[in-house]
């Protein structure tokens, strides 16, 4: 079983069009791990079945019961976070506010106060149109994506690839350069970035590349919009060079891929041609380096 | 000396954990002997941030020599290790205990930095 | 917090304004740049960078520097010599931040949320506060417009912290202008909660596609919550505006402005330049934007 993951540092790089796109063409070998939590896009073109769902608890919130309560107030005083009010004369955690550290959870001299942990949102396994199987993941509103629920996806991916005996994992990877990232990348076989040749593109492409080279991972870049801006495309290209990151493609700038997005499919599926030729030819270069 | 593999059964046969923060398990074993000693790291599935450094912390109490692992430990549990005087080995992910252990010996595994 | 948006509000005549968006890659950058470059036309306008993990406005505002100024956080620091090895501080973070390896109390900054429980549960306070880099801010004039960027350091994982402390510098240092535009992070996550929670008004910048459409609905849902009043501006818009459109008024929502899909503003945007000058549907998006601004105060 090989896990391929797909990060891009910021958005609007065209990953999830690249993402899906691969999944196509591979649609009978492959799992798909949708790790881009805060913003599934992935599913908008898979239209996932869930078959399956399970709550999922991480974190604590602070809860004052005003009833034990005797209004000393040193939780007030102690909370860094501004996260607890007098309301009506008792005291009441500001839930939104609350970072859940549990320091006045320690501190209350009555224990009043109870930190219970959060069901911040669900997991969940699906069916797919076009028959990929696919773990994903949704979190409420202000909850943050994790490293422990990247690996959850993950982890609920590599059963479905067992059970269905797939050989290959794609893992739509987290944005930005944090502990979601790094759980995207620990246990990958292969790192494809998705850039564009933009300023803040190629300033983006720095830092992911940073992270990933931690883990000695075979890397590979597609550079998205490659026609835009043959200036920072050229200076993209010696970065690759220079790090020894194999160019896998460049994408041009079309119109196809929001007309895709727009009509929920992957690439091929709009249009055969290019598309076919240009993503078999990355899973080509992708595979060799396996 | 003791060597910690990061595996993802209890068992000589299981295959190698390519993850250190969140692998499965941590297998001891001791040069020498057949002996196998199993950490059961799954309880790291409830920890959101800060996997590494709680799983390079079960180990602090076995003195392991070496790390056996596949694409190596994130930067805060390798700071981790280096204090720890353990010398990170990586390549291994998908071998089965043994074979990782014998390529250990062989000096076939690449140095984690 | 509405009673902190109110404070704001009384104590400074300046307009919190938030751009934000569901999702990365809308062209939030892209207004929040071009409309303070706008509104700075006339007015003393303020924008701010709150993208603090990947902070990119500034490449669109040449200026004079007036200021590069590094930010801390506190964080544990561990002394050897106070410590009885007691054993307690790593039970107590909620956060893995403290870690004992034998006689050695290890902390882990990337992992502290500086709450200071440690710090002051500490029978022998063994662990004082000590200042750690959390980024930093840069500041450039031009003209009534000022920029100040907000840059979180490398290897912090929190961005909240820093774009608080951003909006308390805000609070203290620029009082006296008429706008404050807010650079929000995209997402619905805590960062992009804590930088649109002070605003008095949003503006959602979505594009039209089932992606745009789905993450502006998280983006609405959120702001609801927090209770900012908001208007949708259209990006990249072309011929298949309709289902943002029958989104918008199906919820009562305002779109005040389109921008259309044209590769000459792409190739503008990937140069670093402003929109506005060059593109005469940006012009009049902008003025649109900026009547309506002008209407709710």
């Amino acid at each position: 079983m090989k896990e391929i993951v797909i990060i891009s540092g910021k958005g609007g790089t065209g990953k999830t069009s690249v993402a899906s796109a691969m999944a196509y063409l591979k649609k009978d070998e492959l799992v798909l791990a949708d790790c881009d939590v805060d913003a599934a896009d992935l599913h908008l073109i898979m239209q996932p079945q869930n078959h399956s769902e399970d709550d999922y608890y991480s974190g604590i919130k602070a809860v004052i019961d005003t009833g034990a309560c005797t209004n000393c107030g040193i939780c007030a005083q102690i909370c860094r976070f501004d996260a607890i009010e007098v309301k009506d004369g008792s005291h009441h955690v500001v839930t939104l506010d609350c970072e859940g550290c549990g320091y006045c959870f320690l501190r209350c001299p009555v224990n009043a106060i109870s930190i219970p942990t959060q069901n911040v949102g669900k997991v969940y396994l699906a069916d797919t149109r076009l028959g990929i199987p696919m773990a994903h993941a949704r979190l409420k509103i202000g909850a943050d994506n994790s490293g422990k629920l990247v690996a959850r996806v993950k982890r609920d991916a590599r059963k479905l690839a067992s059970e269905k005996e797939k050989a290959l994992i794609l893992v739509d990877g987290s944005p930005g350069i944090g502990c979601p990232v790094i759980s995207s990348l620990s246990g990958a076989d292969y790192v494809v970035l998705v850039t564009e040749p933009t300023r803040s593109g190629l300033s983006d492409l720095t830092r992911v590349w940073d992270l990933a080279r931690r883990f000695d991972l075979k890397t590979g870049c597609i550079i998205n919009k490659a026609d835009l801006n043959p200036e920072v495309r050229d200076e993209i290209m010696e970065f690759l060079a220079d790090k020894g990151i194999k160019l896998l493609a460049q994408l041009p700038y079309h119109d196809d891929f929001t007309q895709a997005i727009i009509n929920g499919k992957a690439l091929m599926e709009l249009n055969p041609e290019p598309w076919n030729l240009v993503f078999d030819q990355i899973w080509t270069n992708l595979l060799k380096e396996l | 000396m003791k060597i910690a593999i990061t595996s993802t059964g209890p068992n000589w046969d299981s295959l190698v954990d390519a993850r250190f923060g969140r692998a499965d398990y941590i297998l001891i074993v001791t040069e020498g002997s057949e002996e196998l000693e199993v950490i059961d790291n799954r309880a790291v599935r409830d920890v959101a941030h800060g996997a590494g450094p709680q799983t390079a912390q079960l180990l602090h109490d076995h003195a392991p020599g070496a790390l056996i692992t596949g694409n190596g430990p994130g930067a805060n549990a390798a700071d981790i290790l280096k204090r720890m005087n353990v010398q990170v080995y990586i390549g291994a992910a998908g071998m089965s205990i043994r074979d990782a252990l014998k390529a250990y010996q062989d000096n076939k595994l690449k140095k984690g930095d | 917090m509405i009673w902190k948006a109110a404070i704001t509000s009384v104590t400074t005549k300046a307009m919190r304004l938030a751009i934000a968006s569901g999702k990365g890659g809308t062209g939030k950058t892209t207004l929040a740049v071009n409309l303070a470059s706008f509104l700075a036309q006339e007015n003393e306008t303020l924008l701010v960078d709150l993208d603090v993990e990947e902070p990119n406005s500034g490449i669109f505002i040449q200026g004079q520097p007036t200021l590069d100024q590094d930010v801390a956080r506190k964080v544990p620091q561990w002394e050897q010599s106070l410590c009885t090895l007691c054993g307690k501080c790593p039970t107590w973070c909620k956060f893995n931040a403290l870690l004992r390896l034998g006689d050695t109390i290890l902390v882990l900054p990337e992992l502290c949320h500086s709450c200071y429980a440690c710090s002051e549960l500490c029978p022998t306070s063994a662990l004082p506060m000590q200042d750690m880099p959390l980024g930093a801010f840069r500041g450039i004039k031009a003209g009534k417009l000022s920029f100040l960027e907000s840059r979180l350091e490398i290897g912090v994982e929190q961005a909240s912290p820093l774009i608080d402390k951003t909006l308390r510098y805000v609070d203290e240092h620029h009082k006296a202008v008429d706008y404050q535009i807010l650079d929000c992070p995209p997402g619905t996550s805590c960062s992009m909660v804590s930088a649109t929670k002070t605003a008095e008004f949003a503006i959602l910048v979505t594009e039209p596609t089932p992606f745009g459409l789905h993450d502006l609905t998280l983006a609405v849902e959120t702001l609801r919550i927090l209770k900012i009043p908001f208007a949708v501006v259209l990006n990249r818009s072309g011929d298949h505006d309709h289902d943002v459109e029958d989104y918008c008024a199906r919820e009562s929502i305002p779109l005040w402005a389109k921008i259309p899909d044209q590769r000459r503003i792409a190739h503008l945007y990937s140069q670093g330049k402003l929109l506005y000058e060059a593109v005469p549907e940006v012009l009049a998006a902008l003025r649109a934007i900026k009547t309506k601004l002008e209407a709710l105060s």
